[in-house]
């Protein structure tokens, strides 16, 4: 049967799905990943359609900062980067190195996480409130949403490192790890999105 | 009795179902909860036709009124046809594709508590304040904080619970079906229900997202004071019918596909011949499933989003009429020739394809743009879209129920009470629901409560409750039936009672909890007739007798549901005037879920064994 | 049986050339990776210079928007890989649903008529 392993012969090739429960948590990741798509298609598309109903409140070019924005690309995109090391670490069995690099992402992923909080502080301060106008709503809760999946990834990925501090690569885990990563990088794909259509869009358009 | 579960047996039963994990319990949980649902709204529905039997009648009010339209659409929708349909989906397909259990058992109980919980919190409604009146749709500026009640909190944060389950529920199916099936299972062998459960499930993944998320938006602007539907503060209304439609029609083929599904299995063993077209079937399956994505906006056509996109959507519409025609035909040509039987699932079958021409019929005529301005919201919508769900989905589940009763219950339904059943339904549906076209045609408009006397609707309108009262009945007949036949039938000792076709009925009956003993090998499409005719009728094993890896019960699932139903509530307690702060039932319901979360993920549970030597003594008992 | 799923394992079972194989992919990586740090430049650039028409700024920083999402789902999300059949048509699903959702929710808001 798929649920068990054979210690002797080393940690196989892909060993997040080398059971047939890591084969089902892999698609199953991928499915609901794909489903997020639509539905942070529907929050961006809200922002779109309502980002010139400032209602008099501050509009996108008075506010967005490029310089924070850019610091946050680059801290998401080099998280990005390191989860990928992380699952190549884990692929070579090297469960120290897979360490190291998950705690980097989770490092990067924290400070990105401040940063964005920082950066909504600043917009209330100059008179951007979540109900100031449709345009605040819509980007509150799209640019909002992302946040949260940061964040809850941040949590996914501490409580990950935390519960397998000491049990080296297992096919348990693997998969853990490998899903982490896919979701990981979703959130850096939605967050292209985001300084592309959302500030980009809004300062250059 | 050693076919009970081996771990089971250990467990009270009411911690048993709680706690279940197994595929076959938690469709039989989905069945009685969406029954006692299907229930409930179809009493509204009884109230409703009551108040309109006479011009001016003042049964209820129409405040009363306008909550049982919502709720009678919204329960029937989400809590009574989708968990059905889910029962089915859950019992039938691992067996069908050969499998011991679905993908992600925990996930699947996760599901049903989900969907448990959030059903139980949008009936709360009713105590706290009254229901949602803003119709299934929820359309702002009504259901906006400005004008609509506490009820549509409710109605926000209970689907937004119970959606999370169809979800999750969702995804469990496709990767099952892509992942369990038995050796041999190609793609191309997977029975047509498998297939139109794959393909509902991809439409759950892509259109409950929308829904969350447009939910979401509501919720952040009743409760949060969000502006995303408020016009003078730069917000839009018609975004809200986008989203809720984007959803909502996908919603309509995740109801209907599993029907088409359950009849293409229902005519072909009652046929005695293979499903004619099988290919066919399966393509037009997935495009429908495409196109539903592809013409949300024919409910917005008197929106006045302009002429080219109305024609673009019209003519979309109009092109999902081809693979259904392709479905219809395929039935029309399965029974052609066949050696019929004409017992009572086989009658909800044969019926279904007439009754579901009829919808669709409508549903053509109602695609056409330029008169939809002419029916728009009137009675002959009503009538369409009851033709599609009642006379199409309602029909296919309840031959669903008396074609597979016998292998989840191990006794058949009583026939003579089924075939009573069977045409007082029949009769009292298009009673009910054919004048609604002409009611509709001369002006009746939906949703209100009462209308005037000599405008030439008293007539019709007495004949549609009459017909309404009929269907009661005949739902009455089927709950006699079911403790009738609970109580007298005899027990069906035989693997396999219609002599059908397809692997389910390879199965013991009752179903071991492990389902197959040794995972089948499968040589062809309809696998079990296959065996019947070029085997000795029994399915070949493609692995030796061994020990059977089970996945353990779990408690879990129900206390992540049961935060979310706190935090759900939280939520809506911004409007309450509750002793306890919203935010303290958000911080105990969000731990709760959370925590069990955690918790779930610290803990691995590799499951158990049942050994090799109870499994050939449950085998020997049972055969 | 179970208590193996949980034990770590002492050794890979990948053969050198799998091993070689495998740093290859890494590189190809760090230059994907490389190649999205420049895409970004470009977009931050074109965005920030005041030279640059909106017109043609706005299809040129969404078509580098979409370089990166492929870079993202076939390289790091290893979506190119075999194996991921299923993955690439419920993602290519999800990518093709998300197209029409946004247009009508962008343009099709009774405010122009189409």
């Amino acid at each position: 049967m798929a649920n068990s392993a054979d210690l002797s012969k080393g940690l196989p090739a892909n060993p997040e799905k080398a059971t047939l429960d890591g084969k089902n948590k892999f698609l199953g990741a991928w499915v609901f990943l794909a489903g997020e798509t639509t539905m942070f298609a529907v929050f961006f598309g809200t922002y779109l359609g309502l980002q010139s109903g400032t209602a008099g409140g501050p509009e996108p070019s008075e506010i967005f900062q490029l310089p924070l924005v850019f610091i946050m690309t680059m801290l998401l995109l080099t998280s990005s980067l390191t989860s990928v090391m992380a699952i190549y670490a884990m692929k070579k069995n090297q469960f120290q190195k897979l360490k190291r690099w998950m705690w980097i992402t989770v490092a990067l992923g924290a400070v990105f996480l401040g940063f964005e909080i920082y950066e909504f502080v600043e917009y209330v301060e100059h008179g951007l409130g979540f109900t100031t106008s449709a345009f605040a709503s819509s980007f509150y809760a799209l640019v909002g949403l992302h946040g949260a999946h940061v964040l809850f990834g941040l949590l996914w990925a501490t409580l990950l490192l935390v519960r397998n501090r000491n049990a080296g690569i297992t096919l348990t885990n693997a998969p853990k790890f490998y899903v982490f990563s896919l979701y990981w990088h979703f959130i850096d794909v939605v967050w292209v999105f985001i300084f592309s259509a959302v500030y980009l869009m809004g300062i250059g358009g | 009795m050693v076919s009970e579960a081996t771990n089971t047996r250990q467990k009270s039963v009411l911690w048993d179902w709680l706690t279940t994990v197994d595929h076959k319990k938690i469709a039989i949980l989905y069945l009685i909860a969406g029954t006692l649902f299907f229930l409930k709204a179809g009493a509204m529905a009884v109230m409703m036709r009551v108040q309109l039997i006479a011009p001016e009648m003042e049964f209820i009010s129409g405040q009363t009124f306008n909550e049982f339209i919502t709720m009678h659409g919204t329960i029937m929708l989400f809590l009574a046809v989708t968990p059905i349909l889910f029962a089915f989906m859950n019992f039938v397909v691992p067996l069908q594709i050969g499998a011991r259990d679905v993908a992600f058992p925990f996930v699947n109980a996760l599901g049903f508590w989900l969907f448990f919980f959030g059903g139980v919190l949008l009936s709360l409604s009713w105590f706290f304040g009254g229901a949602p009146d803003a119709g299934w749709t929820s359309y702002v500026p009504l259901a906006s904080r400005e004008f609509g009640g506490i009820g549509i909190d409710f109605y926000v944060l209970g689907l937004q619970v119970s959606g999370l389950g169809t979800l999750v529920s969702g995804i469990n199916f496709i990767v099952t079906i892509i992942n369990m099936r038995a050796p041999g299972m190609t793609m191309m062998r997977i029975p047509l229900f498998c297939w139109t459960t794959l393909v509902t499930s991809i439409l759950i993944v892509f259109a409950f997202t929308p829904l969350a998320a447009g939910l979401a938006l509501l919720m952040l602007d009743r409760i949060f004071d969000g502006q995303f539907f408020i016009p003078g503060e730069g917000g839009n209304v018609v975004i809200w019918q986008h989203i809720f439609w984007i959803f909502g029609h996908p919603e309509v083929y995740i109801l209907v596909l599993p029907a088409f599904g359950m009849i293409s299995e229902v005519i072909p063993a009652f046929s005695k011949k293979r499903l004619f077209g099988y290919t066919a079937m399966v393509f037009a399956t997935l495009i429908i499933g495409f196109l539903g994505f592809m013409v949300w906006v024919h409910h917005m056509f008197t929106v006045g989003i302009g002429p080219i996109a109305n024609s673009v959507f019209a003519i979309a519409t109009m092109v999902i009429g081809v693979p259904t025609g392709i479905k219809i035909f395929n039935w029309l040509f399965t029974m052609w020739g066949g050696k019929l039987t004409f017992n009572t699932a086989m009658l909800f079958a044969a019926s279904f394809v007439p009754t579901f021409v009829l919808g669709g019929v409508t549903g053509v005529m109602l695609a056409m743009a330029p008169v939809d301005h002419l029916y728009h919201d009137t009675y002959f919508v009503v009538a369409h879209f009851h033709y599609i769900i009642v006379g199409g989905i309602v029909l296919g589940i309840f031959a669903a129920l008396f074609y597979w009763y016998p292998k989840m219950f191990g006794h058949k339904l009583n026939e003579t009470l089924g075939k009573i059943m069977f045409w007082l339904f029949y009769i009292g549906f298009h009673l009910t629901f054919f004048v609604q076209h002409i009611l509709g045609l001369i002006g009746m408009p939906r949703r209100v409560y009462t209308y005037l006397e000599e405008q030439g609707m008293d007539t019709m309108n007495f004949i549609s409750s009459i017909g309404a009262f009929i269907m009661a009945a005949a739902v009455v007949i089927l709950i006699i039936n079911i403790i009738y036949s609970a109580l007298k039938a005899e027990r069906i000792t035989v693997d396999d009672p219609w002599d059908a076709r397809t692997l389910e009925w390879a199965t013991h009956t009752p179903v071991p909890e492990y389902n197959f003993a040794q995972t089948p090998q499968v040589r062809s499409l309809d696998p079990l007739f296959y065996e019947k005719i070029h085997g000795n009728g029994k399915m070949k094993p493609a692995e030796p007798m061994d020990e059977i890896h089970m996945p353990n019960g779990s408690f879990i699932p129900f206390m992540m549901s049961l935060g979310l139903f706190i935090v759900g509530f939280g939520f809506i307690s911004f409007h309450l005037d509750l002793f306890i702060s919203p935010y303290i039932w958000i911080a105990v319901g969000g731990i709760i879920t959370f925590g069990s979360m955690a918790m779930r993920s610290i803990k691995d549970d590799h499951g158990y064994h049942i050994p090799k030597e109870t499994v050939e003594e449950m085998e020997k008992e049972l055969s | 049986m179970a208590e193996d799923m949980e034990q770590p394992f002492e050794k890979s079972s990948m053969s050198n050339e799998e091993k070689r194989k495998i740093n290859r992919e890494q590189r190809v990586q760090m230059i994907a990776f490389a190649v999205m740090i420049g895409l970004t430049l470009l977009a931050f650039i074109a965005a920030g210079s005041d030279m640059l028409p909106g017109t043609f700024t706005i299809p040129f920083i969404l078509l580098l928007a979409v370089v990166q999402l492929f870079l993202q789902l076939y390289y790091f999300m290893h979506l190119k890989d075999k194996d991921h059949g299923w993955p690439n048509s419920f993602m290519i699903s999800g990518l093709v649903l998300t197209a029409p959702t946004i247009v009508a929710l962008m343009l099709l808001i009774g405010i122009v008529k189409f």
